[in-house]
């Protein structure tokens, strides 16, 4: 796996080289978009409200019993936003959309679609790889925005309705409001435009390097998710101490 | 970008190509000229080397030994798709399934922006009308079969309005009406505009129907070049084999 960081760098590279052209490539971007959006909302939603709530039920009872129960909305709205949010979506985007882009790109690599885009002096980074890599950038810290806020929301809900919580949602956002920062956010945008970059550079990256005919795009597929969701929880803590570093 | 004053068929100069892929030798050796203009055949069984031959012509491999050159100019090393307007039928079609059979033969001209959007409808009109296949536009690649794949590919290829084209296995999987339909389109391409064609091939019949040349390749070399005459005058064993081989089955069983 980590003999190929160099390519990625590489690839990488070529996107931000293209980036001039990516007005050109807008359509391209919407549609990448769209498609994204579609298959990532609704699970999103369902996870997100998930998560937050059994944050609320671990740590609920817990300060209850310590009598520090007004905490609980900032505790849950942080670990949501700088923590979970971004890497429960990145995760599922890689599963999701990683996976996707990989089996794509490495059926036209199998079907020679990528060969005929070369003899048609048409770039395959700027044509396959610069749209998605654009389009995941602007999902992925969209959907955490998303993400953080339902997930606030499903943790505020079972401390209200727990019995052995008993956290009123005026006290839990009061608190949470308290507690997070808009930094704090932010804080988490920043991580998961990192973690999109990763996701959709080894997914394309995966798939432009298919071999060995159709079976090759199977084990692009799985050689993507596995690589991106191990690569973005090495950069959560790399980037979790650099933003530490610059105080953010 | 192609530029224009570059126009008409081009010069294919191959010197000394070597090839291998872990460490089995594909390309042993080739050296040939195709003039421009020139229907240039290369003829010869699967599995020698024929479409990898294209793949370093068009420069999408790169050769361990040796040279190609375009009009003089090294394929290898510039990006030779900027100087001059070079197509490729693939053997399989290699359509885009995310587009539509339109948007496939109309690629190269929206992608590089050369017509206004309605100038490019009319000549994917054109295009497809031309290899019988007029009012596809809105259908998909994968509801297409493999002989109309093929022919929307030379659509795509001639939509480019190449200088140099080159064709592997144009009539593989073809039924024979629709072989001669493609062959004629081959042969009739390259009176009207003077490009220079390469066909691979291994159908003797599309062979020595449109050829100028041909060349006969076993096994990464090739054996002979010449006239379409002086192919079927040749006493080496090995041709004679393939260029006469006729469908008389050895029907003896020899299963037990
Ligand atoms: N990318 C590749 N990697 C390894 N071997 C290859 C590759 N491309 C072609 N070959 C081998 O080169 C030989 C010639 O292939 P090819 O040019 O496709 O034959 P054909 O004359 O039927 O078109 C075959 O033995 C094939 O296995
Ligand atoms: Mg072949």
């Amino acid at each position: 796996m980590f003999q190929n960081v160099g390519e990625m760098i590489l690839l990488f590279w070529r996107c931000l080289q293209a980036l001039p052209l990516a007005w050109r490539q807008r359509r391209k971007v919407l549609e990448q978009l769209f498609e994204i959006g579609n298959a990532s909302l609704l699970m999103a939603c369902v996870l997100s409200l998930f998560i937050g709530g059994v944050l609320a039920l671990q740590t609920g009872p817990v300060l209850v019993e310590r009598g520090m129960s007004s905490v609980l909305g900032g505790i849950v709205g942080l670990s949501m936003c700088k923590e979970l949010g971004p890497v429960m979506m990145s995760v599922l985007i890689a599963g999701r959309i990683g996976s996707a882009m990989a089996a794509e790109i490495g059926s036209m690599q199998v079907y020679q679609e990528i060969d005929a885009l070369r003899t048609m002096n048409i770039n395959p980074i700027h044509y396959l790889v610069l749209p998605r890599l654009l389009a995941i950038s602007l999902a992925l810290p969209l959907l955490v925005v998303f993400s953080i806020l339902v997930g606030w929301t499903g943790g505020a809900a079972v401390s209200a309705l727990n019995h052995d919580i008993n956290v009123s949602f005026q006290s839990f956002f009061g608190n949470l409001r308290e507690v997070v920062k808009p930094q704090d956010v932010l804080n988490g945008l920043a991580k998961s435009l990192g973690f999109a970059l990763i996701i959709g550079v080894v997914g394309c990256h995966q798939g432009l390097s298919t071999i060995g005919g159709p079976r090759g795009i199977g084990r692009s597929v799985t050689k993507a998710v596995v690589n991106s969701i191990v690569l973005i929880l090495i950069m959560d803590y790399v980037l979790t101490r650099l933003l530490m570093v610059f105080d953010l | 970008m192609a530029t224009n004053q570059n126009s008409g068929g081009v010069r294919i100069s191959v010197r000394g190509l070597r090839k291998s892929y872990g460490g089995h030798p594909v390309l042993k050796g080739l050296d040939f000229e195709v003039a421009p203009g020139e229907i240039f055949v290369v003829m010869g069984p699967s599995g020698s080397g024929k479409s990898v031959l294209l793949k370093h012509i068009i420069g999408l491999e790169s050769p361990d030994e040796g040279e190609i050159f375009v009009n003089g100019d090294p394929v290898h090393g510039t990006q030779i798709t900027d100087k001059y307007r070079m197509a490729m039928v693939f053997q399989s079609g290699a359509l885009l399934n995310s587009l539509t059979v339109g948007e496939n033969v109309g690629l190269y001209l929206s992608e590089h922006r050369l017509e206004s959007e309605e100038n490019i409808q009319r000549i994917v009109a054109e295009k497809l009308d031309l290899v019988g296949l007029s009012n596809l536009q809105h259908r998909t690649p994968s509801e297409l079969s493999g002989g109309m794949k093929k022919r929307v590919a030379l659509a795509r290829a001639l939509a480019v309005e190449p200088q140099l084209i080159l064709y592997d296995e144009p009539t593989a999987e073809l039924d024979p009406l629709s072989a001669i339909t493609i062959g004629e389109e081959i042969y009739n391409l390259g009176q009207r505009i003077h490009v220079t064609s390469m066909v691979v091939t291994h159908d003797r019949d599309l062979a020595f129907g449109v050829a100028d040349r041909i060349a006969i390749m076993f096994d990464g070399e090739i054996l002979l070049v010449g006239s379409p005459e002086e192919i079927r005058q040749s006493t080496h064993p090995a041709i004679r084999e393939f260029t006469t081989a006729n469908f008389n089955l050895n029907k003896t069983s020899k299963a037990p």
